[in-house]
C-alpha cells in the first residue's frame, strides 16, 4: 500500500488542472469532506472494533460550533477570529467524542450500535428544539471560509487542496495514533479487553480516548462541512447523513483508513449520477442495494476486493 | 391535578404503543442476537396493509391481524433468504438489515406516497367515554389500545412460559450452542420466531395508525423508541420491554407537558442513568 502514496499524491495534487469547477467542488471536495468524517467510524471500526453512528453528531457538533461563532445570518453566536472558532470547533468535537465514549466504554458490538444510534439522534432532536444555540429547525446558514493570506478557501481549487491538505493530515493522525502508545493499546482492548486489564492498563481510558480521538477526525470534517455547505441545521445531523457515513465506510472498507475515502468518492459518484441510470427520487433503493450487495458479497468493502482480485491475479501468473 | 392525569393517561397509551412495538423487537434480540434494524419499516408495511385491507373490508380487528400477517410474511422471507445465511455474524445482519430497511423505506415510499395514513375506526370506538373518579373524558381508542397491549404482554408471557415453543425459546436465549446440540432444528425455530416479532411489529402498525397516523418516518420513530425501550429495559426481557415502555412513554409526555422544549433530553437522561448504573438493562441479563 505505501508503494501507492506517492502517485496517489501526484493525481490529487495535479487534479485542478484538468478537472471543472464542478469536478472539485461537488465531486471531489465534497468526497473528501465526506471521507475524513467517515475515516472517523473506520478508525474505532478497525482498532477499537466498535461500529458507532454518532459520528455525524460529532462532526456536527463542530459545524454548529463553527456556525455559532462565525458571520452567519441567524444573528445567533459571537464572531470570533477563523483561528479560534476552527480551534474551538475541533475541542468540542474531541470532548464530545469523549462524553460519548464514556456513556458507550461498557458496550461493545451490536451494543454500541444502539446506544450511539439513540445518542445521535437524542442530538438531532435536541438541535431541532433548542433554539437559543442551534437556532432549531433552520439552523444557520451564510457561513463562508475564510481568507488566510489573501487566499480565500471560498475559491474551489483553494478549497479543494485545503480537503486534500486536511485528509492527509487525518490519514497520517490516525496511522500516527496506531502506532503510539495508545494505539496499541486501543487494538489490545479490541482484541482482548481482559488481558489488556491484566496488564494494569485500565480499559475505559483508552477507550475514551479512542472515542475522543474520533470526535477529532470528525470535527476536521465537520469544519470543512460547514465551509463546504455554507450551512448548518437539524437535517444536517439527522438520520440521513448518519446513515450515509456508516454506507461509505462499509462500502469502501472498513479495514484500512483508504477505505473511507474509496467509499465517499463511490458514494458521490452514484448520488451525483443515479439520476442518469434510474429516477432521481428512488437513490435510496440503489444506495441501498449497493450496501446490501457489498455487505453480503464483500465484506470487506471495495477495498477488500480489489486486493483480493490483486492476489488472485498474482496467484494466476504466478 | 386534572391535567396531571391527563398527562399520565396519554403517557400510559404511548407506552402501550412502544411496547407492542418492543416486545417483537426484544424477542428477536434476546433468541438470536439479531439487532433487527428493519423493525420499523416492518411495523410502517404492517401499517399500510392494515390500512388497505381495513378499507377494503371495513373490519379494524382482522385488519390489526392483516398488518401483523403481512410484516409476518415479510419478516420470514427476510430470515429465511438472507438473515439466516449470517447467523452469529451480528454485525453482518445488522448491516444488512440497515440496507433492507432503506430500500424498503424507499420503495414504500414509491408505493404508498409521502401521505399521513389514519386506518378508520370501528364506530364503537369513535369518540370517548368518561373516567369515572377523575370526571374528563378520554378516547375510546387510546383505552382499547392500552388493554390490547395488555393481552399482547400476557399472551407473549403465556407463549414463553408456558408452551413447548416458549421453552425452547428460553433455552435457546440462555444457550444457542446446547439447544442446537439436542437435535432442535434452530433454523426453523428462528424463522418462526422472526415470523413472531415481525407480526407484532405489525400489528402494532396498524394500532398506531388507527389511535395516531402513520407517515414515512414513522417506521424511523419506532425503530428508535424501541432501541431506548430495550436498552433501557434490558435486551431480550419482555418484561424489560414492559417497564422500559412504561418509563420512557410517561417520560416522554411529562417531558412534554411541563419541558417542551427539553422533552426529548428527559428519555436520553433516563437511558444514559441506565447504562451507566445497570449497563445491561433494568431486567438484562448480563453477558456472559
Amino acid at each position: 500500500m505505501s508503494r501507492l502514496i506517492l502517485p496517489i499524491l501526484i493525481i490529487c495534487l495535479a487534479v485542478p488542472l484538468i478537472a471543472s469547477e464542478f469536478w472539485l467542488t461537488q465531486i471531489l471536495g465534497r468526497s473528501l469532506i465526506l471521507g475524513i468524517t467517515a475515516l472517523s467510524l473506520t478508525f474505532l471500526t478497525a482498532y477499537l472494533g466498535v461500529v458507532s453512528f454518532a459520528q455525524i453528531t460529532l462532526a456536527g457538533v463542530a459545524g454548529y460550533t463553527v456556525a455559532y461563532f462565525s458571520a452567519n445570518t441567524a444573528g445567533i453566536g459571537i464572531e470570533l477570529p477563523w483561528m479560534i472558532t476552527m480551534l474551538l470547533a475541533l475541542a468540542f468535537a474531541t470532548l464530545a467524542g469523549g462524553l460519548i465514549g464514556l456513556i458507550a466504554k461498557q458496550s461493545v458490538g451490536i451494543y454500541s450500535i444502539m446506544i450511539t444510534l439513540a445518542i445521535s439522534m437524542a442530538f438531532f432532536y435536541f438541535t431541532r428544539q433548542n433554539y437559543s444555540i442551534f437556532n432549531g429547525w433552520t439552523g444557520f446558514s451564510g457561513i463562508t471560509a475564510p481568507a488566510v493570506f489573501g487566499v480565500d478557501f471560498g475559491d474551489p481549487v483553494a478549497f479543494y487542496y485545503l480537503c486534500l491538505a486536511t485528509a492527509f493530515i487525518a490519514v497520517g493522525l490516525v496511522i500516527c495514533f496506531v502506532a503510539s502508545p495508545l494505539g496499541l493499546a486501543t487494538q489490545g482492548v479490541r482484541d482482548a479487553a481482559r488481558r489488556v486489564r491484566s496488564l494494569g492498563i485500565p480499559t475505559s481510558t483508552v477507550i475514551v480516548s479512542a472515542y475522543a480521538f474520533s470526535g477529532f477526525i470528525a470535527g476536521m470534517g465537520g469544519v470543512l462541512n460547514v465551509w463546504h455547505q455554507e450551512r448548518i441545521s437539524s437535517f444536517s445531523v439527522g438520520l440521513g447523513p448518519t446513515i450515509d457515513i456508516l454506507i461509505i465506510s462499509v462500502i469502501g472498507g472498513m479495514r484500512h483508513p483508504l477505505g473511507a475515502f474509496i467509499g465517499a468518492i463511490a458514494y458521490v459518484l452514484i448520488d451525483t449520477y443515479a439520476i442518469d441510470l434510474i429516477s432521481r427520487d428512488r437513490f435510496n433503493t440503489v444506495i441501498g442495494l449497493v450496501l446490501l450487495v457489498i455487505v453480503i458479497a464483500s465484506p470487506e468493502g471495495i477495498l477488500g476486493t480489489l486486493k483480493s482480485v490483486k492476489e488472485r491475479i498474482k496467484n494466476v501468473t504466478n | 391535578m386534572k391535567f396531571f392525569f391527563i398527562v399520565f393517561f396519554n403517557g400510559l397509551t404511548l407506552a402501550a404503543l412502544y411496547f407492542i412495538a418492543a416486545c417483537g423487537f426484544t424477542l428477536i434480540f434476546g433468541l438470536m442476537r439479531t439487532v433487527n434494524m428493519a423493525h420499523g419499516v416492518l411495523l410502517l408495511f404492517g401499517a399500510y396493509v392494515g390500512y388497505e385491507f381495513v378499507e377494503l373490508t371495513g373490519q379494524w380487528s382482522l385488519g390489526i391481524l392483516a398488518g401483523g400477517i403481512g410484516a409476518a410474511v415479510v419478516g420470514a422471507i427476510l430470515q429465511t433468504t438472507i438473515l439466516g445465511r449470517y447467523q452469529g455474524d451480528e454485525l453482518r445482519q445488522t448491516l444488512i438489515t440497515i440496507a433492507i430497511s432503506i430500500i424498503m423505506a424507499d420503495l414504500m415510499l414509491w408505493g404508498w406516497g409521502g401521505l399521513t395514513y389514519q386506518i378508520a375506526l370501528p364506530e364503537m370506538l369513535q369518540g370517548g367515554v368518561r373516567l369515572p373518579l377523575l370526571n374528563v373524558g378520554y378516547s375510546s381508542v387510546r383505552l382499547t389500545l392500552m388493554i390490547i397491549a395488555v393481552v399482547i404482554g400476557v399472551l407473549l408471557w403465556l407463549l414463553i412460559a408456558k408452551t413447548k415453543l416458549g421453552i425452547i425459546i428460553r433455552a435457546g436465549v440462555d444457550d444457542r450452542t446446547m439447544l442446537e446440540a439436542l437435535g432442535f432444528d434452530t433454523k426453523k425455530i428462528f424463522i418462526i420466531v422472526f415470523a413472531i416479532g415481525s407480526m407484532l411489529a405489525g400489528m402494532a402498525g396498524v394500532i398506531s395508525g388507527s389511535a395516531l397516523s402513520v407517515a414515512p418516518g414513522t417506521d424511523f420513530q419506532f425503530l428508535l423508541s424501541s432501541l431506548v425501550v430495550v436498552i433501557v429495559g434490558g435486551m431480550g426481557s419482555v418484561g424489560g420491554a414492559a417497564l422500559g415502555a412504561l418509563l420512557i412513554g410517561l417520560a416522554e409526555q411529562y417531558g412534554l407537558a411541563y419541558a417542551p422544549t427539553y422533552g426529548v433530553v428527559f428519555t436520553f437522561v433516563i437511558m444514559v442513568a441506565v447504562l451507566a448504573f445497570r449497563p445491561q438493562g433494568i431486567l438484562g441479563k448480563a453477558e456472559k
